[in-house]
């Protein structure tokens, strides 16, 4: 194909690409080191009230915005304030000072490390429990009888097709204050449970959550490859005395090993982004990810303004850490790509 | 895998359909759990015992209920009807539709089919089984508590239809703006192994990690202010981009093309090359063999991609919450609404019947593109 066909066929796509996700991408970095601000005046109000005789009256000085006369808006002013918004966010004094006074559990207090620490660990323990089940329930299905396959899974794949915050929801109402497992749990264990009051039940109940919206996903793919296993192989390692254990780890699990880094690698960056949980559980008060960290300065506060440079400073610096956690991949499919040209 | 090397002992195979079963139930019970109760009253919806929440006392005492013939009866029509829709209506469809035009004339289909199920079920059969029931005696005693207040009260009084027709306007321009750049691209990009290609391929890539809320703050002022900036050019005709809801289709196809360009091309490069070569050799240009020739073989590769381009706007909470305005919400973010004013346990079991609501037409659209689905997961990473 000639570059100028391949031009016309791409050029649709790209330019909707470079448009919202490029040029946002740069917008935000620039927002980053600047701030917005209403511009503020100092103005003598008088305030009368009536009283007996005469009026009881105040003078006082208040900071109001000043508004614009033609457009009727308050007028802003823009600085560059280079990474005060980044300081804004990580708060690098709390920071030096828990390390330095030895209290380490203080750095969580700080909302980003407590955003980071949760998007981390919730991506790290989530990654091999998906990879697990997921070969699990492709192992048992692949057993099962043909007739069953179908059922299993359409039944499988509800949880993968579910609205995330409506997914986080169901398993929300079940263990709500008076809800069903929650009730059962204590009439069990005969205690007061209130799985929503401190941080690491609700963890425990996200993870849970995301293995289960994920664990589908990993098990369609893993149960396609098993259909293309090489018989003979698995055939010659029965001969050579392998136990159904051996085979499974030294003949399946290899065939499938370019699989897993596929799924370890959409996984990755999916649950980077872990977001739909903390609004379906409604967890912001224990448990935040940096998504919501965002998406909470974003979100108007009561007076109705929006911390925008403090998102976009939080937003590079999400940024900059789904690109570290991609650097490894990227560059084993380039040297791939190289090989293969070569 | 009958040879007698591979014969499994018992222990095993009782074990992995142990399994199977177990996970079957774990995977399907909060979503059944939950449409159980959005039918049943808020103190049945919320009781203690799951015994309780299942037949619903306090729903069958307030007079709401089903009795063993609505049931029996409920039961037969509903084997009919869905016997019906799968051995008469491909043919009536195929009947009806203009030719060229089937995959409209089966949207126009299945929606009528779906008009007529509802008014039948919910508008006429309650008042067949309601006489039948007052003569029926014994057998016309409700048994198992159902109501169905709480969808009245979602659809009807907190105007949910609103936000569904939001739903629905988003989720269609983004399947097809996306479909119609997609398509484009894929072609291209599994037809060309040059460099920039692959590039471009890897670029997507990174911009398919990029967290949501990255852009989103990027657009946010941009889209607030968008009128004045753009003054200069529109004249008084710029508009605020902010909660207009063709704003955020641009916005999700932008988003989800790294996703549709990837999986685009892999159904691409499994249609042979030689068949655009020999349209090109009958003096189609790369464009007409792209439109007459590839494009008829390529629907299930664009009805899977499109499936999912469907999910993304159907499911997406993040970029229509801050970008639209409590006017113009869609069905996700307007059930956060919900939480808000979640006050009483009606106003909770409102939310419930809210979310079996969102589920119901992912649900349909598992069991339509089960096949669909299945080959769109694997068509990524099978062929890397």
């Amino acid at each position: 194909m000639k570059f100028k066909t391949f031009f016309w066929f791409v050029a649709p796509s790209v330019f909707m690409m470079l448009l919202f996700i490029a040029a946002p991408l740069i917008s935000v970095f620039i927002q980053s080191f600047q701030i917005t601000q209403p511009v503020m005046q100092q103005v003598e109000v008088e305030t009368c009230t009536p009283g007996f005789l005469t009026q009881t009256c105040v003078t006082e000085t208040k900071t109001v915005p000043i508004i614009d006369e033609a457009t009727g808006r308050t007028q802003t002013t823009t600085e560059w304030v280079g990474f005060q918004s980044y300081q804004n966010v990580l708060q690098m004094d709390k920071f030096w000072s828990a390390i330095g006074s030895g209290n380490w559990g203080d750095i969580l207090q700080i909302d980003f490390w407590k955003a980071l620490r949760f998007t981390l660990m919730f991506t790290l323990v989530t990654l091999p429990l998906v990879v697990g089940v997921g070969l699990m329930i492709a192992l048992a299905v692949n057993n099962a009888a043909k007739s069953l396959r179908g059922p299993v899974i359409f039944v499988s794949l509800l949880p993968f097709i579910i609205t995330p915050v409506i997914g986080s929801l169901s398993i929300y109402w079940l263990f709500v204050g008076d809800g069903i497992l929650t009730a059962t749990l204590e009439r069990w264990t005969g205690q007061d449970i209130a799985m929503f009051a401190q941080a690491w039940t609700i963890e425990l109940l996200m993870y849970f959550y995301r293995v289960w919206h994920v664990a589908p996903f990993a098990f369609v793919i893993f149960y396609a490859g098993l259909q293309t296993v090489n018989m003979d192989t698995l055939e010659s390692a029965i001969i050579d005395g392998a136990n159904r254990f051996e085979r499974l780890r030294y003949v399946i699990v290899p065939h499938l090993m370019p699989l897993i880094i596929f799924i370890a690698l959409i996984h990755l960056m999916d649950c980077y982004r872990v977001f739909d949980e903390i609004i379906g559980f409604r967890s912001q008060a224990h448990v935040i990810s940096l998504q919501w960290l965002t998406f909470d300065f974003l979100t108007p506060d009561d007076a109705g303004n929006r911390a925008i440079s403090r998102a976009a400073a939080s937003a590079m610096l999400t940024m900059v850490g789904i690109v570290i956690l991609l650097i490894l991949p990227l560059r084993r499919t380039w040297r791939d790509h190289k090989r293969g040209a070569h | 895998m009958s040879s007698k090397a591979t014969a499994q002992p018992l222990s095993l195979k009782i074990a992995s359909g142990a399994f199977l079963a177990f996970w079957c139930l774990i995977a399907a019970f909060p979503i059944v759990w939950i449409a159980v109760m959005s039918v049943k009253s808020p103190r049945d919806a919320f009781a203690a015992s799951a015994w309780d929440v299942i037949t619903g006392p306090a729903t069958r005492a307030a007079g709401n209920g089903l009795s063993v013939i609505d049931i029996a009866l409920g039961l037969v029509f509903l084997y009919f009807t869905v016997r019906w829709a799968f051995t008469r209506l491909p043919g009536m469809v195929a009947q009806f539709s203009p030719p060229g035009f089937i995959v409209l004339g089966w949207l126009v289909g299945a929606l009528a089919y779906g008009l007529v199920f509802v008014l039948i079920f919910f508008g006429v059969l309650p008042y067949v089984f309601g006489a039948l029931n007052s003569i029926a005696g014994p057998l016309g005693t409700p048994i198992l508590g159902l109501t169905t207040e709480h969808y009245v009260a979602v659809w009807g009084e907190n105007q949910f239809y609103r936000n569904f027709i939001n739903s629905m306007i988003v989720t269609a321009g983004v399947v097809t703006v996306s479909l119609t750049v997609g398509t484009l691209a894929g072609y291209g990009l599994a037809r060309s192994g040059s460099n920039l290609a692959f590039w471009l391929l890897i670029i997507a890539l990174v911009f398919r990690a990029l967290p949501h809320s990255v852009l989103v703050a990027g657009y946010l002022p941009w889209f607030i202010n968008s009128a004045e900036i753009l003054r200069p050019i529109l004249g008084d005709l710029s508009p605020t981009l902010y909660g207009q809801p063709w704003a955020i289709i641009a916005v999700l196809v932008a988003i989800n093309q790294p996703f549709t360009i990837w999986m685009l091309r892999s159904f691409f490069q499994n249609i042979p090359a030689e068949l655009d070569e020999a349209a090109r050799v009958d003096g189609c240009s790369h464009f007409q063999a792209f439109r007459r020739v590839i494009m008829p073989v390529m629907w299930p590769g664009v009805i899977t991609t499109g499936l999912f381009s469907f999910l993304l706007g159907y499911n997406d909470f993040l970029v229509t919450a801050l970008l639209l305005d409590a006017q113009n919400q869609t069905m996700v973010p307007a059930i956060a609404g919900y939480f808000n004013r979640e006050t009483t346990t009606t106003d909770q079991v409102e939310a419930v019947a809210a979310a079996v609501s969102i589920t119901a037409p992912l649900f349909l659209l598992v069991m339509v593109f089960q096949r669909q689905i299945v080959s769109g997961l694997t068509a990524g990473a099978v062929k890397g």
